[in-house]
C-alpha cells in the first residue's frame, strides 16, 4: 500500500472517528458503573480502589437531604494545576464520581444505605461531560440512564419522622442545565475555595488541599491560608452572611450568574457578587411569572416574608420553586438560614 | 460506516432500556438526547402525560413534529419536576410544528440561546380559562435570533401568551392568543415583524416593552401591522409583582420605554381603558437603578390604524382606568401619550427632534390625550388638578418607513 493511501486511510478514518464523537454524546460512556472498575466489591460500600482521591466540598448543593460521597479520579501521572481560587484545571481523562443515596434511618447514617445514583463528570478529549447511572435494587451495580429516572424514596429523618420523596434522577440534558456555563460544560463543586476545607485522614482532620498537594494531586498552587475558603453553610464557626452568601453561591449561582443559564433574571448570586442590587435587594422580579409570588422584591431587607426569595424557597410547586431543577422538597434548614440573613440585611 | 454501526448498536441498547422503563416520556426524551442533524422527531396523536421537562439541548438541524393542533397533545397537568414544558436550550435551527402543548406549571415552550427557531402551527395552552395558577409563558423564545412564529396559539397564560424577550430578528405573524394577560409581548428584542395576529380577550393585547436589568439592554425597530387587537378588556390576573401585571385591563397596544416603534394599518376595537398607549418606565412608578438603562420613548409612529371604541367604563382597578373615568366617562380617548420625550434627542427649548419625535397620522377614530406627566408629576393622577392636553397637532407628523425584518428562517 502507498504511503498516501494509508494516510489518506488514517485521515478518513479519523474524519469518521471524529464525526461520530460529535454526533454522539455517549462515546466516552460506558453501559455499567462496575465498567469503570472504580469501587471493591461489594460497589455498594463504595470504597474506591487505590488511587481514587475521596473529597468534600465546604457547602454543598441540596438534593432532597440525599447524602453524597464524592470521589476524584486523575489519569495516571497527571496533575492538577492552580489556575485561581476559582478554578482548578483538571487534565483530560479526569473524572469526578457523585454517589447518592439514603439512609434508612437519618440517626445512624452509616447503617442501611440506599444508593440511588451515581452521576461521573468526565473529561473527554471534547470537553467535559455528565452520565447519570442509576443503581439497581440489588445494589450490585449501575446502568447508564441518559433519559433520567424517577424512584420513590423514604427514611427517617434526625428528629426521627418518617420522610419521602419521588426521588428524580437528572437526565442527559439536565446535568447541562447546571454544568454548561457560557456555553462551556464545566466542573461546578470542585473549586479551589470549596475544596478548602478540612476532612477526615485515618481518623484526624486535615486541610484537603494540604491532603492532595501530599498526594502529589496538584503541581502547584499558593500558600493555601491566602486561598480564600468558602464558608460551610451549616457550621456556627462563619458569621451569618457568609453562611448565607456560601449557601446561595452553592444552590443558585451555577444558573444565577452573569453568563449561566438564569442570567435572563439579572438576578446573580456569586460568593463574589457586591452589587446588592444584582443580588436581590429591592430588585424587581424578570419574568418569574407566579414565582413573584405577589412580592413586589426578590429581597425586602428585614422582611423574609415580603422577599420572593423565601417564598420561592419554601414552595415545592414546579413552576415556583427554587432552584428549579434537582429539588423537590423543601430545605427546611436552608430557609431558615436565608431567613436570618435577610432579618439581618438593614434597609439602606 | 464504523458510526451507523455504533449508533445502531448504542440504539438497540436504548431502545431496550426505554422499553423497560416504558413510557412516551423517556423514549421521547432519549430521543432529543440522541437526536442528530436532520432527524425529525413525531409526536404521535394523542395526549402524552409528561411529568417532567422535555429538553433539547446543543443540537443542530432538528425538526419536532406533531400530527396537528389538538392532536397531538404534551399534557402536564401532572408535571411533578421542571419550569416548563419543552425547554430548548443552545441550539440551532430548530423548526416545531404541528402540536398543542398543555397545562405546564411554568412556561409552555422556553427556547433560548438559539439561532434560528421556527414554531408553526403550535398551540401553547392552560385548559382551565384564565387563572393566576397558569404558567407565565406561553411561547417563550429568549436570547435568540432568527425567531419565526407562525399561525400558532397561545391561550391562559398569566403572562404573555407569545413572548419574545432579549431576541434579534423576528417575525410573529398569522397567529393568535386570548384569555392571556397579554397577548403578544416584545420585550428588550430588536428588529421585530408583529403582523396578521388575532389579538383578543387579553388583559393588554400587544405589548412592546424595554425593561431594566437585563443583559440586552435595549430593544428597537419594531414594526406592529395588519392585526386584529380587540376586546382586550379581561381582568389582571397576573402575579402582582411582575411588571404585566401593571397593564391597565382594556389595553390594545401598549409601547413602554421603547424607541423606534411602528404601529400601523391595525384594527384596535373595543379596547376599553387606552386603546394604544406610548409611555415611559415612569409611569410604572418603579424605581430605575440601571444606569445602562433608557426609560424614554422615542421615534414611534402610529399611522393609517382603524379605532373603534364603543362607550364604555375604562378599568377602574387601575388608577390611569379611574383618572380616565373621572376625566372623561364612558368616552376615553384612543391614543394615550405620556408626554416625556427623551431629553438627550431634545432642544434647548425643549423640542424634541423631528426624526425621534412620536408621530400620529391618518388613523381613523382616534381621539389623542398627553398626559404630560412631566408638568403634571405630583399631581397627574388627580384628574381634578391635573391640566392635560388634547392637542395633537404637535405630533400631527411623519417618519420615514421602518426596517422589514428578515430573519434566515
Amino acid at each position: 500500500m502507498p504511503v498516501s493511501t494509508f494516510t489518506n486511510c488514517l485521515i478518513m478514518g479519523l474524519i469518521v472517528l471524529l464525526s461520530f464523537i460529535k454526533a454522539n454524546p455517549l462515546e466516552f460512556a460506558k453501559p455499567k458503573l462496575s465498567d469503570y472498575g472504580f469501587f471493591r466489591e461489594p460497589m455498594a460500600d463504595q470504597i474506591p480502589v487505590d488511587n481514587i482521591f475521596p473529597y468534600r466540598i465546604s457547602t454543598e448543593l441540596f438534593k432532597d437531604y440525599a447524602f453524597k460521597s464524592r470521589f476524584i479520579v486523575l489519569p495516571e501521572g497527571e496533575k492538577i494545576s492552580y489556575i485561581s481560587s476559582e478554578e482548578f484545571y483538571f487534565p483530560v481523562g479526569t473524572i469526578f464520581i457523585k454517589t447518592f443515596y439514603y439512609p434508612a434511618d437519618f440517626r445512624f447514617p452509616e447503617k442501611n444505605r440506599q444508593i440511588i445514583e451515581t452521576r461521573l463528570l468526565v473529561h473527554t478529549p471534547e470537553g467535559w461531560t455528565g452520565y447519570p447511572y442509576v443503581w439497581n435494587i440489588e445494589q450490585t451495580d449501575a446502568i447508564l440512564e441518559i433519559a433520567g429516572d424517577r424512584q420513590k424514596v423514604s427514611w427517617i429523618d434526625k428528629q426521627g419522622k418518617s420522610q419521602k420523596v419521588n426521588y428524580l434522577v437528572p437526565n442527559f440534558n439536565m446535568c447541562k442545565g447546571c454544568h454548561v456555563i457560557d456555553k462551556t460544560f464545566q466542573p461546578i463543586g470542585p473549586k479551589p475555595r470549596l475544596l478548602n476545607c478540612d476532612n477526615f485522614y485515618d481518623g484526624t482532620h486535615k486541610n484537603q488541599l494540604e491532603k492532595m498537594l501530599e498526594l502529589d494531586m496538584i503541581d502547584e498552587i499558593p500558600l493555601i491560608e491566602t486561598i480564600p475558603a468558602t464558608a460551610e453553610w451549616g457550621s456556627e464557626h462563619y458569621s451569618l452572611n457568609d453562611r448565607s452568601r456560601a449557601y446561595l453561591d452553592v444552590n443558585c449561582a451555577h444558573c444565577h450568574n452573569s453568563k449561566g443559564s438564569a442570567n435572563t433574571s439579572g438576578l446573580f448570586l456569586e460568593y463574589h457578587e457586591k452589587d446588592v442590587k444584582k443580588l436581590g435587594v429591592f430588585k424587581p422580579p424578570i419574568a418569574a411569572g407566579r414565582g413573584s409570588g405577589r412580592l413586589d422584591f426578590n429581597i425586602v431587607p428585614g422582611k423574609p416574608d415580603e422577599s420572593i426569595f423565601i417564598f420561592r424557597m419554601e414552595s415545592t410547586d414546579p413552576g415556583i420553586l427554587m432552584p428549579e431543577s434537582g429539588r423537590k422538597m423543601v430545605h427546611k434548614e436552608g430557609v431558615i438560614l436565608i431567613r436570618d440573613w435577610i432579618l439581618s440585611l438593614e434597609d439602606n | 460506516m464504523l458510526k451507523e454501526y455504533f449508533n445502531q448498536k448504542i440504539l438497540c441498547c436504548f431502545l431496550f432500556l426505554s422499553l423497560s422503563f416504558g413510557g412516551f416520556e423517556k423514549e421521547f426524551q432519549t430521543k432529543l438526547i440522541l437526536a442528530e442533524s436532520g432527524d425529525t422527531l413525531k409526536i404521535p396523536t394523542g395526549i402524552q402525560h409528561l411529568l417532567g421537562t422535555l429538553s433539547l439541548d446543543g443540537k443542530e438541524n432538528i425538526v419536532i413534529s406533531g400530527t396537528g393542533v389538538d392532536e397531538s397533545i404534551l399534557s402536564f397537568k401532572n408535571q411533578e419536576d421542571g419550569a416548563e414544558g419543552l425547554r430548548i436550550i443552545n441550539c440551532k435551527n430548530i423548526r416545531l410544528e404541528n402540536f398543542t402543548i398543555q397545562d405546564t406549571k411554568g412556561d409552555g415552550i422556553k427556547v433560548q440561546e438559539t439561532d434560528g427557531i421556527t414554531m408553526v402551527n403550535v398551540k401553547a395552552e392552560w385548559t382551565n380559562g384564565p387563572n393566576p395558577e397558569n404558567g407565565a409563558y406561553g411561547l417563550y423564545p429568549v436570547q435568540c435570533r432568527n425567531v419565526v412564529i407562525d399561525n400558532c396559539m397561545s391561550v391562559g397564560a398569566s403572562d404573555a401568551g407569545i413572548y419574545v424577550g432579549q431576541s434579534v430578528n423576528i417575525v410573529v405573524k398569522n397567529s393568535e392568543a386570548y384569555h392571556n394577560v397579554a397577548g403578544i409581548e416584545i420585550e428588550n428584542s430588536s428588529n421585530a415583524d408583529v403582523f396578521g395576529n388575532n389579538v383578543h380577550h387579553n388583559t393588554g393585547g400587544i405589548l412592546i416593552f424595554d425593561l431594566p436589568d437585563l443583559i440586552v439592554k435595549k430593544g428597537e425597530n419594531v414594526r406592529v401591522f395588519d392585526n386584529i387587537v380587540e376586546e382586550n378588556n379581561l381582568d389582571n390576573f397576573a402575579s402582582p409583582g411582575n411588571i404585566v401585571g401593571t397593564v391597565p385591563a382594556g389595553t390594545g397596544i401598549l409601547v413602554l420605554a421603547t424607541s423606534d416603534v411602528e404601529i400601523y394599518n391595525n384594527r384596535i376595537i373595543n379596547n376599553k381603558t387606552i386603546g394604544t398607549g406610548i409611555v415611559s418606565y415612569f409611569m410604572t412608578e418603579l424605581p430605575v437603578t440601571d444606569s445602562l438603562y433608557n426609560p424614554y420613548t422615542s421615534a414611534i409612529y402610529i399611522h393609517d390604524n382603524l379605532f373603534e371604541r364603543r362607550k364604555q367604563m375604562p378599568t377602574l382597578k387601575h388608577e390611569i382606568g379611574t383618572l380616565l373615568f373621572l376625566k372623561f366617562g364612558w368616552d376615553v380617548p384612543d391614543i394615550i401619550y405620556d408626554g416625556m420625550p427623551d431629553p438627550q434627542y431634545t432642544n434647548s427649548d425643549g423640542k424634541i427632534f423631528p426624526e425621534q419625535s412620536l408621530c400620529i397620522q391618518n388613523n381613523s377614530n382616534a381621539d389623542f390625550l398627553n398626559l404630560e406627566i412631566d408638568k403634571n408629576f405630583e399631581k397627574w393622577y388627580t384628574p381634578f388638578f391635573a391640566r392635560f392636553s388634547q392637542d395633537i397637532s404637535p405630533y400631527s407628523c411623519e417618519l420615514p418607513p421602518f426596517k422589514e425584518t428578515l430573519t434566515n428562517q
